[in-house]
C-alpha cells in the first residue's frame, strides 16, 4: 500500500483497486453459490426442488417442515448422528491437544537422547494422509475386536503429528527458559512447572491445535465409513452419504431429496460459525507450519 | 493419560531436592509418552500388521499360507491399479495448477492491500474447507443433477445444450471443480500467511529502486515464497493420490463411468469390503504408498535439480 501511495497516482490506484475488489467478487460468487444452495434447498419442498429455479426460493417456505422432518425420519436416526459426530470430535479434540502439547513441551524445551530421531518420525508422520492409514487400521481393528465401536474413530484421530509440530514452535517462543528456571529455583517439580507455568502461555495454541483436531475429526468420512457399521454409531457424514446413496439409486427414496439438503445445512452450520468465530486462530495454527518448513 | 500426569505431578512434588535430578532426565520422556503410545499403536502397528497381511494369502481351499511378495507381484502387474493411478495423475495435472495458481494470485492481491474488504474475501474463500468433504460432493452432485440442477436448468432457460457432468470426458473435471472449491482458500492462507512474514524493509528498498506493486510481487516476493509453493504442491499431489470420498459419493449418479477401482484407495476399499480380499487390498495400500513416496520424491528431485542450475 505504501508503495502505490508514493509512487502511482492516486486515480490509477483507485482503478486498480475496483479492478481487483471485482475480481475477488467474482470468485467470491462462485465460493458463495453452492453455500446458497444449500440454504435455498432447504426451505424447499420436493416438488418445487424439481419445479421451481434451484438459486432461488419458491413460494411455499418449508424450511421448519423440512427439519422436522430431518429429526423425525427414521426414528430421529439424525439427532443421533449429530450427537455422534460432536462427541467424537470433541474427545478427539482434547485428546489430541493434550497430547501434542505434551510432546510439543518435551521437544520444546528439554535436550534429550533421541530427541532429533523421534522428530524425524513426527516431521515423517507429517507426510502420511490418514486416508493412507485407514485401510491398515481397519485390518488391525478387525483383528484386536474394536471394529464398530467408538473407539475405532476416535483413538486413531489423537496422532496429529501436525500438532506436535505447532506446539514445539509456538511454545519455543511462548514460554521463556527463565520462567522454568525460576520454576525450578523455588523447588517446583518438572511437571508442576509444566501445569502451573508453562500451560497458562500455551493456551491458545491449545485451542488452536483442539479447533483443528476438531474439525478434522468432524469433517472424517473415510475412517468411520470403514470402522462402523451399526446406523446408531454413525456421524452425520456417513449417515447423510448412506441417505444420498440410496436416494441417488433411486430406491423409491425421492422424499429424502430436501431432507438431505437440510441436514447439510444444520451439519456445516456449527464448523462455520466456530470457524468464523476463533478464525485468528485457525489462519495461525493453518499457516505456522507451512512457514516455518 | 492424564491418570499418568497426574500421578506423575504427585511424585514430582514430593521429590524435590536430591531426586530432581533424576526427575529432569525423566521428565521429556513422560511428556513424550502419551504421544509415543498413539504414534505407534494407531500408526506403526498397523502399518506392521497390514504388512504382514499383505505377505500371506488366504484361499478357500488352502487356508492362509505365507507367499512372500507374491501379492505385490499381483498388484504390479494390476491394470486396475495402474487405471486408477493414471486417472489421479490425469486429475492432478487438471486440479493442482488452477487451484495452486489461484490461490497464489489472490494472496498476493490480498497481501498487495489494494482491495476493499480485504479481510471479508480473506474469510469467505476459506469457509469451504470447513465443510466436510462428503457435504460439499454432495452438494455440488445436486448442482450438478440433470434433473434438478440450476446448471441444468439455466441451459434449458437459454435453450442452449447442457453440460452433462458425468460423461468419460467431464467426470474428471467436474471432481476437480470440487477439490478447487474446497481447497483453493486453504492454499490462499498458507501463501497469504508466507507474504505476511516477508520483512518489510525488503518492501521499503524495493521502493526506493523504484519498483511498481506489480513488480515488486513477482521479482521481490515471489521468489521468497518459493519454498513455501513447493510444500503446498507435495501436499497436493499426496492428498490428490488419496482421493476416495468425491468418486465413492459420486458413483451412484454415474456408475457407468465411475468404476469400483476408480482411484487406488476405491479398489483398496472394493477390494477389503466387497470382495473380502484383506491380503491383496493390504498389498494395494502399500504400492499406493510407494507410489506416492515416489512421485513426491521425483517431483522434488526434478525442481530442485532446476533451481540449482
Amino acid at each position: 500500500m505504501t508503495i502505490v501511495g508514493k509512487t502511482a497516482e492516486a486515480a490509477g490506484f483507485r482503478r486498480t483497486r475496483w479492478l481487483l475488489t471485482a475480481v475477488l467478487a467474482l470468485y467470491f460468487v462462485y465460493t458463495f453459490v453452492p453455500i446458497f444452495y444449500v440454504f435455498v434447498s432447504s426451505t424447499k419442498t420436493n416438488p418445487d426442488l424439481f419445479a421451481t429455479f434451484g438459486l432461488w426460493f419458491s413460494n411455499d417456505f418449508h424450511l421448519w417442515q423440512n427439519l422436522h422432518d430431518l429429526f423425525t425420519q427414521d426414528h430421529g436416526i439424525f439427532g443421533r448422528w449429530l450427537w455422534n459426530t460432536f462427541y467424537y470430535a470433541t474427545i478427539a479434540g482434547i485428546g489430541a491437544a493434550l497430547v501434542s502439547t505434551l510432546a510439543g513441551y518435551a521437544f520444546a524445551k528439554y535436550e534429550f537422547a533421541g530427541k532429533r530421531a523421534i522428530y524425524a518420525l513426527v516431521l515423517g508422520a507429517v507426510m502420511i494422509p490418514q486416508t493412507a492409514l485407514v485401510i491398515p487400521l481397519f485390518l488391525l481393528f478387525s483383528w484386536v475386536h474394536v471394529l464398530n465401536t467408538p473407539w475405532a474413530v476416535i483413538l486413531p484421530s489423537l496422532v496429529f503429528p501436525q500438532g506436535v509440530f505447532l506446539m514445539r514452535a509456538y511454545i519455543d517462543e511462548a514460554v521463556s527458559g527463565e520462567i522454568i528456571d525460576a520454576g525450578r529455583v523455588d523447588g517446583a517439580g518438572e511437571f508442576r512447572i509444566f501445569w502451573a507455568l508453562a500451560f497458562r502461555l500455551i493456551a491458545p495454541a491449545f485451542a488452536t491445535v483442539f479447533v483443528l483436531a476438531f474439525v478434522a475429526s468432524w469433517n472424517n468420512y473415510f475412517l468411520p465409513l470403514v470402522v462402523l457399521n451399526s446406523n446408531d454409531l454413525f456421524p452425520v457424514t456417513v449417515g447423510l452419504s448412506n441417505w444420498y446413496a440410496s436416494v441417488a439409486s433411486g430406491n423409491g427414496a425421492q422424499l429424502l431429496y430436501t431432507i438431505i439438503m437440510a441436514g447439510a445445512l444444520v451439519s456445516i452450520l456449527p464448523v462455520i460459525i466456530a470457524f468464523l468465530f476463533i478464525q485468528r486462530f485457525w489462519q495461525g495454527g493453518l499457516s505456522a507450519g507451512a512457514v516455518k518448513s | 493419560m492424564a491418570d499418568i500426569t497426574a500421578a506423575a505431578t504427585a511424585v514430582a512434588r514430593r521429590s524435590t531436592g536430591a531426586g530432581s535430578d533424576i526427575w529432569r532426565k525423566l521428565a521429556p520422556y513422560l511428556f513424550l509418552l502419551p504421544f509415543l503410545i498413539v504414534f505407534i499403536g494407531f500408526l506403526v502397528v498397523p502399518l506392521v500388521y497390514a504388512f504382514n497381511l499383505s505377505v500371506w494369502k488366504t484361499t478357500l481351499v488352502g487356508g492362509t499360507h505365507f507367499v512372500g511378495f507374491d501379492n505385490y507381484a499381483k498388484a504390479i502387474v494390476d491394470a486396475k491399479f495402474w487405471g486408477g493411478v493414471l486417472t489421479l495423475l490425469k486429475f492432478a495435472a487438471m486440479q493442482i495448477p488452477v487451484m495452486l495458481a489461484l490461490a497464489l494470485l489472490f494472496a498476493l492481491i490480498l497481501d498487495s492491500g489494494m482491495v476493499y474488504l480485504k479481510s471479508f474475501f480473506r474469510i469467505s474463500f476459506f469457509i469451504p474447507y470447513a465443510v466436510p468433504t462428503v457435504i460439499a460432493t454432495l452438494l455440488w452432485g445436486y448442482l450438478y443433477s440433470p434433473s434438478y440442477g440450476p446448471a441444468a436448468q439455466i441451459a434449458a432457460a437459454l435453450n442452449i445444450q447442457r453440460i452433462d457432468f458425468f460423461q468419460p470426458n467431464t467426470i474428471l473435471p467436474s471432481i476437480a471443480n470440487i477439490a478447487v472449491w474446497e481447497y483453493m482458500g486453504y492454499n490462499m492462507i498458507i501463501y497469504f500467511a508466507a507474504l505476511q512474514a516477508i520483512p518489510q524493509d525488503l518492501e521499503e528498498a524495493s521502493v526506493v529502486d523504484g519498483a511498481g506493486a506489480l513488480a515488486h510481487a513477482i521479482y521481490v516476493k515471489l521468489p521468497l515464497i518459493v519454498p513455501t509453493i513447493m510444500v503446498t504442491i507435495i501436499f497436493s499431489i499426496i492428498g490428490t493420490l488419496q482421493l476416495f470420498a468425491e468418486p465413492y459419493l459420486l458413483y451412484n449418479l454415474a456408475r457407468s463411468i465411475i468404476s469400483s477401482y476408480f482411484t487406488p484407495n476405491f479398489y483398496a476399499y472394493t477390494l477389503a469390503f466387497v470382495a473380502q480380499q484383506y491380503n491383496y487390498s493390504a498389498a494395494i495400500s502399500f504400492l499406493l504408498g510407494a507410489v506416492t513416496a515416489v512421485i513426491s520424491y521425483v517431483f522434488m528431485l526434478l525442481t530442485s535439480r532446476r533451481s540449482a542450475r
